[in-house]
């Protein structure tokens, strides 16, 4: 699966769920409608970046504390094509991934990002690319690739269903 | 090789041979719940799946616990869609007045017993772990697919040992054991991993208190805090649930991925400071910031212990004119109980107004929101960047004494000298 936009940068480490999607705003169940409070309590103006295909680059602990996927549906509605992160909670992680957003782990690419670089993503290969210049990720564990390949989740279960 | 206690459930739960950390497997549930807010976002996601079809309703639980009260017209259509479906599917619905706070509900019903395997739309699930089980906070989608199959994909963790030992001192709780491991090992570092609590100090800890200290488990990055089945934990479970359960406990030559100690001889009251979980200082630290919000409950700290706690230190007193306190009760039946043994005669007569049971003033979703400048010293389990309203709000963490004790002095102050 290849993923590709132009770098938005989120600086900091342990950005948490709550400065991402505030609490105030979980009772919104349409993705849609979350679009408008993503960074709410972070940075707000990092929605006006959100322009086309976009990749974010995350620090360290990106997305500890809730288990909200408004995050990462927010985003997604926002056309964020990847995450490229120096590493990511737990939760969040897998969200991402049920969802078919790829969270890659590759600290070096999050060092050569700038904003607005071009950035593309190979999960099954473990290449980011950021500019042309091209680092090595974590590798993604089968399991996960074979998710993303599939689109996530839900065609996942779709599969499933289909075969019983 | 032996296996630790959250490998023997994770095999158990698996049609795996053998399990090591890093495997990916699908592990079947024993529970799974969702709250108001993350079951409505799963019910779309199993809608764009396909199917209505529950895998098995009697394992199911909807909590109405976030927004309930509803606070406005959003927050009630979003209840009405978890009653609704509920009803719909046949599955266990607690609104509010029948119920309370997810974690503490769920383990006073008898829902959770060691052994066990409990998924939940909640990052808080983890409490489970304070039962013996293996809970897993998950998000919507996960949500949605183990309504529908029973089951959810699983790398297996590696376990991180926390051995407690030592004496534990008056105004000391779980609290502060699960706050001095997430300030020794940081908000990140028990990521891919559970903690399992052994250890003499252990049976210091009652079933309350263990639910604090399990609770705060994810807010080290972990995936829960498991303490193995004891007679404490068989006493607890004695009467209170049908189901058939088997203490499970790790091996002598199971694999660690890393040991750590908390010592009680060596640990005062702590508190968490502003705006990460792992911003750990003795309270004696911080003594003299003023506090103009106390929080007593939420699913970490609202049991029978906490309260009592609360109502020692205030009794008699009054309340700060700088502070409001408010008591949030987790359940319903602790909330009756409470007014039995007089805590909230006790409570009301300081100057504290209590609440119904709602996770409200601990996410910043109402009752209780701080306003920019203020600080707030909550028995909750999180202290970030607008946590609890404002973000220029200040939240710090602590256990009931020091909350309350706050709450009479108006600033952080050490229990000791309010109760003296």
């Amino acid at each position: 699966m290849i993923a590709a936009g132009k770098a938005v940068l989120v600086p900091g480490t342990n950005i948490d769920t709550d400065v991402l999607y505030p609490g105030i705003y979980l009772n919104i169940d349409d993705p849609e409608q979350m679009k408008p409070y993503l960074f709410e309590g972070l940075d707000p103006a990092l929605r006006d970046q959100l322009d086309g295909d976009t990749v974010l680059v995350v620090g360290e602990n990106f997305g500890m504390g809730s288990s909200r996927e408004h995050v990462p549906l927010a985003m997604k509605a926002w056309g964020v094509r990847c995450v490229v992160g120096s590493s990511f909670a737990r939760i969040f992680y897998r969200n991402c991934i049920n969802l078919a957003l790829p969270a890659i782990t590759c600290p070096d690419a999050v060092k050569a990002a700038k904003p607005g670089s071009q950035i593309s993503v190979d999960a099954a290969a473990g290449k980011v690319t950021v500019d042309g210049r091209e680092f090595t990720a974590a590798p993604v564990p089968p399991f996960m690739l074979e998710m993303l390949e599939r689109g996530g989740l839900i065609p996942w279960a779709q599969h499933k269903l289909a075969q019983s | 090789m032996g296996y630790t206690v959250a490998e023997k459930i994770l095999l158990s739960h698996s049609d795996a041979d053998r399990v090591e950390p890093g495997q990916v497997v699908m592990v079947r549930c024993d529970v799974v719940l969702a709250n108001d807010v993350t079951g409505p976002v799963a019910f779309r996601q199993m809608e764009k799946m396909g199917t209505s079809a529950v895998f098995d309703p009697s394992k199911v639980v909807m909590v109405a616990d976030h927004f309930a009260p509803a606070k406005d017209e959003r927050s009630a259509i979003l209840i009405k869609r978890l009653k609704d479906w509920s009803l719909e599917h046949g599955v266990v619905f607690y609104d509010q007045g029948r119920g309370g706070i997810e974690h503490t509900l769920l383990v006073q019903e008898g829902w959770v017993v060691p052994g066990s395997v409990i998924v939940g739309g909640d990052s808080h699930t983890c409490t489970h772990g304070a039962m013996g089980a293996f809970s897993s906070g998950l998000g919507s989608t996960d949500i949605a697919y183990c309504l529908v199959f029973g089951e959810f994909w699983q790398a297996v963790p590696g376990t991180i040992q926390v051995t407690v030992s030592g004496e534990k001192g008056h105004f000391v709780t779980g609290k502060d054991v699960i706050l001095a491991v997430i300030g020794q090992i940081g908000a990140g570092g028990g990521t891919g991993n559970v903690l399992e609590f052994v250890g003499p100090g252990v049976q210091s800890l009652s079933i309350d208190e263990r639910l604090a200290v399990s609770n705060l488990a994810v807010e080290a990055g972990s995936e829960t805090g498991i303490f193995p089945a004891d007679d404490q934990t068989a006493a607890y479970l004695d009467g209170r649930t049908e189901k058939a359960w088997q203490p499970v406990h790790s091996d002598p030559d199971a694999s660690y991925s890393r040991r750590i100690a908390v010592d009680f001889d060596r640990l005062g009251p702590l508190v968490a400071k502003p705006h990460n979980p792992e911003n750990v200082v003795p309270v004696s630290e911080i003594v003299g910031t003023p506090i103009h919000q106390v929080v007593v409950g939420n699913c970490s700290n609202g049991t029978m212990t906490d309260l009592r706690q609360a109502a020692e230190m205030v009794k008699g007193k009054r309340v700060h004119e700088r502070t409001r306190m408010i008591v949030v009760p987790a359940t319903q039946e602790i909330y009756r109980q409470a007014v039995a043994e007089g805590l909230v005669d006790i409570l009301v007569e300081a100057g504290a107004s209590i609440s119904t049971p709602t996770c409200g003033p601990c996410f910043g979703g109402h009752t209780g929101a701080l306003a920019p400048g203020e600080n707030a010293l909550a028995t909750i389990n999180r202290n970030f960047k607008g946590r609890s309203g404002s973000p220029e709000a200040s939240v710090y963490l602590g256990n009931a004494y020091v909350a309350a004790a706050a709450a009479i002095a108006g600033e952080i102050v050490n229990p000791a000298e309010v109760a003296s």
